[in-house]
C-alpha cells in the first residue's frame, strides 16, 4: 500500500520492541498475580450459588419441599423433572415467548440500527432518547404502566401469551438496537462501497457483505434479548394475567414451597447454556475473523 | 518530515466510517416499526401513568377512578414512602459501589492478565448468569440462612454474635443485589479496559511512574466509559428492584419496588403506584442524565 520508509520502518520496529527491562519489586510482582488471584477469587465466588443450585438438585428432603440443608442423596428428581405440578407448563410457555419476543425484538432491533448508523434523517437525537429511556427506567415502572394501560384499553381480561410477548419485545428492544449499533459502527464501509464498484446492486451487497459482517453484532443480541426475556420476572410479574412462566413458577413456590425438581431445571438451564456457549465460541474460531 | 518527501502523495482520505458514510433518503423508514412499537408500549404508558398519577385517589380499581388533578398524590407519596425511596438509592448505591470494587480487578485480570484464557475467563463470568435469577437469589438465601455456612463461620471467628444472623438482614439484601448485578458492572468495565492501549501504560512506567500511579493516572481514566456504563447498569435495576428485599430481607429492608408492586398488584391503588413509578422514573432518568453529563460521556446510548 505504501513505500517503506525509514520513518515508516522505525515506526513498525517501535510498536513491537520488546518491554522495557521490567522493574523488580514487591509492587510489580503485585499487579502481575495479585490482581489475577482476586479476579479468579471472584469468580469462584459467582459460581457459589451454582454449586448450591446443583448440590440441592440431588437433594432428597424429608419434608414435602427443598430446605436449605442437604439431607440425602438422590437421582429421583433428575427422573421426575415434570412431576410437580405445572413445572414443564411453565418452562414450554417460557420458551414460546422467549423464542416469539426474540425474533421479533431482533428484527425490529436490527431495523433501527442500521437506520440509525447508516441514514441521516431529522430526529436522530429523538430517537436515540427514546431507545435510551426505556433502558433507564426501572423494570417495576415498565411493567406497572403497562398493565396500567392494558387495564385501561380493556384488555385486563387478555393479560396473557400476546401481552407477555408485547411487554418482552418492549424491554429486549433497546438491548437489540444499542447491540447492532455497536457492531455496526466498527464496520469498515469500505468494504460495501468496494462491492458496489465491483457492480454488485444495493440488495446483493446487502446479502452478500452487509449482513455477513453485522451477523456476529444480530446473534450476540438475539443471545441477551433471548436471555433477558427468559428470566424476566418483574415485568412478566405485572402482565402475565393468568399465565405462569418459568420464572413466575419458581415465584409461586415460596407459598408451596420449593420443589427439589426446580434445582434440577436450573443445573439444566446451567449446563445447556455453557454446551451453547462453548460451541459458538468453537464455531467463531473455526471462521475467519473480520 | 522526511515522509512527505519519500512518499507520493497521499491519495483523498478515503471515506471512513462516521457521518460520511450515513446516506440520506429513505432509510429512516427502517426505524419506523420499532419507534411504533416502543411508542405504543412504553411512551404511550408512561404518559399514560403520569394521567394515573394525578386521578383522586378516593375511587377505586371496581368502581373507576375521577380524573382530578389531584396533584397532593405526589405529596401522599413522599411523606408516605420517603424513607423507602432513601432507602432504596442507598442500597442502590451500596450495591453499585462493591459492584464496582469486586468487578474491577475482574475485569481488569481478563483483559490484561489472562492471556490465551481470556474468552475461557470471558464465558465463566457470564456462565453463573445463564440459570434463572430466582433460582440464585434463593440459592443465596439458603446459603446465608441462620444454619448456613456463611453463619456459622462468620459467628466462629465471631465477627457475628452467636445470635446473629445474615438472612433478614440489608447485608443479605445488598449481598444479594451485588451478586445479581455483577456481570452488568463486569463487561463493561472490561469493554473499555481491553481498548487500553498497553504502550500507554508502559510509557508511565518509562517515565518511572510507580505501578499505582501509572493506573491512577493512565489505566483508571481510560476505563471510566466502562465505569460509567457499568455503574448505570446497576444502578438503574438495583434501585427498582424488589425480588431481593422480597425474598433475603423482611417488610424492614423493603424498597421502593415492593411498595409499588404492592400497590399495582395487592392494593389496586392505582393513584398511589402510579405516582411512586413516576417519583422513580424521574428521579432515575434524572440522575443518570446529570451523571451522563458530568462524566462527559456524549452519546448516550
Amino acid at each position: 500500500m505504501c513505500t517503506p520508509t525509514p520513518a515508516r520502518i522505525a515506526a513498525t520496529i517501535d510498536t513491537k520492541s520488546p518491554k522495557p527491562p521490567s522493574r523488580k519489586g514487591f509492587g510489580r510482582w503485585v499487579s502481575d498475580h495479585l490482581v489475577l488471584f482476586v479476579g479468579i477469587l471472584v469468580l469462584v465466588y459467582t459460581f457459589v450459588p451454582i454449586g448450591y443450585i446443583f448440590a440441592l438438585s440431588f437433594n432428597q428432603p424429608s419434608g414435602r419441599s427443598a430446605t436449605a440443608e442437604f439431607e440425602s442423596f438422590t437421582w429421583n428428581n433428575w427422573e421426575t423433572i415434570c412431576e410437580p405440578d405445572g413445572l414443564c407448563g411453565s418452562l414450554k410457555l417460557s420458551f414460546q415467548i422467549s423464542i416469539t419476543a426474540t425474533i421479533l425484538a431482533t428484527v425490529l432491533g436490527t431495523l433501527m440500527a442500521f437506520a440509525l448508523v447508516r441514514h441521516t434523517f431529522r430526529g436522530r437525537a429523538t430517537s436515540n432518547l427514546v431507545i435510551f429511556l426505556p433502558m433507564a427506567t426501572p423494570e417495576v415502572v415498565l411493567g406497572s404502566s403497562l398493565l396500567a394501560m392494558f387495564v385501561a384499553v380493556g384488555v385486563d381480561g387478555l393479560l396473557g401469551f400476546i401481552t407477555l410477548v408485547i411487554a418482552h419485545v418492549m424491554f429486549t428492544l433497546s438491548f437489540v438496537v444499542v447491540t447492532v449499533k455497536a457492531r455496526l459502527a466498527g464496520m469498515d464501509s469500505r468494504l460495501e462501497q468496494a462491492a458496489m464498484d465491483l457492480y454488485a446492486n444495493e440488495w446483493q451487497t446487502f446479502r452478500l457483505i452487509t449482513l455477513p459482517l453485522a451477523m456476529p453484532g444480530i446473534v450476540a443480541a438475539a443471545m441477551l434479548a433471548f436471555s433477558l426475556s427468559f428470566d424476566d420476572f418483574i415485568v412478566t410479574n405485572f402482565t402475565s394475567g393468568q399465565s405462569v412462566t418459568f420464572p413466575l413458577f419458581v415465584y409461586g413456590s415460596k407459598l408451596k414451597g420449593f420443589a427439589p425438581q426446580l434445582f434440577v431445571v436450573g443445573t439444566l438451564m446451567f449446563l445447556i447454556s455453557f454446551v451453547f456457549v462453548i460451541a459458538a465460541e468453537l464455531w467463531r474460531r473455526r471462521r475467519p475473523t473480520y | 518530515m522526511t515522509e512527505a518527501v519519500t512518499t507520493p502523495p497521499a491519495p483523498p482520505a478515503p471515506v471512513v466510517d462516521g457521518e460520511n458514510a450515513r446516506r440520506r433518503g429513505w432509510g429512516w423508514l427502517l426505524l419506523i416499526p420499532g419507534m411504533l412499537w416502543l411508542a405504543i408500549f412504553f411512551l404511550f404508558p408512561t404518559v399514560q401513568l403520569f394521567f394515573t398519577s394525578l386521578y383522586d385517589p378516593s375511587g377505586s380499581f371496581e368502581r373507576g377512578y375521577a380524573m382530578t388533578w389531584h396533584v397532593a398524590n405526589y405529596a401522599d407519596a413522599i411523606i408516605d414512602t420517603s424513607n423507602l425511596f432513601l432507602r432504596s438509592f442507598m442500597y442502590a448505591a451500596i450495591t453499585t459501589f462493591v459492584c464496582l470494587l469486586l468487578a474491577y480487578p475482574l475485569a481488569y485480570a481478563i483483559a490484561f492478565k489472562s492471556g490465551r484464557w481470556k474468552n475461557v475467563m470471558l464465558v465463566l463470568v457470564i456462565a453463573p448468569f445463564f440459570t434463572s435469577f430466582l433460582l440464585r437469589t434463593l440459592s443465596w438465601r439458603a446459603i446465608l440462612s441462620d444454619r448456613g455456612p456463611v453463619t456459622s463461620f462468620l459467628q466462629t471467628i465471631a465477627i457475628l454474635p452467636d445470635d446473629g444472623r445474615l438472612l433478614a438482614t440489608p447485608v443479605a439484601v445488598i449481598a444479594g443485589l451485588v451478586y445479581n448485578f455483577l456481570p452488568f458492572m463486569t463487561l463493561p468495565l472490561y469493554a473499555s479496559l481491553d481498548k487500553v492501549d498497553h504502550r500507554l501504560i508502559e510509557a508511565a512506567g518509562d517515565l518511572y511512574s510507580s505501578p499505582f500511579t501509572g493506573f491512577r493516572t493512565v489505566t483508571f481514566p481510560l476505563s471510566l466509559p466502562g465505569v460509567v456504563s457499568g455503574t448505570l447498569l446497576t444502578f438503574i435495576p438495583a434501585s427498582g428492584d424488589y425480588i431481593n428485599a422480597e425474598l433475603l430481607g423482611t417488610p424492614k429492608q423493603y424498597m421502593i419496588g415492593n411498595r409499588i408492586q404492592a400497590a399495582f398488584l395487592t392494593e389496586r391503588n392505582y393513584p398511589l403506584a402510579a405516582s411512586l413509578s413516576i417519583i422513580l422514573m424521574v428521579v432515575v432518568v434524572l440522575m443518570v442524565i446529570v451523571y451522563v453529563r458530568r462524566a462527559g460521556t456524549e452519546e448516550l446510548v
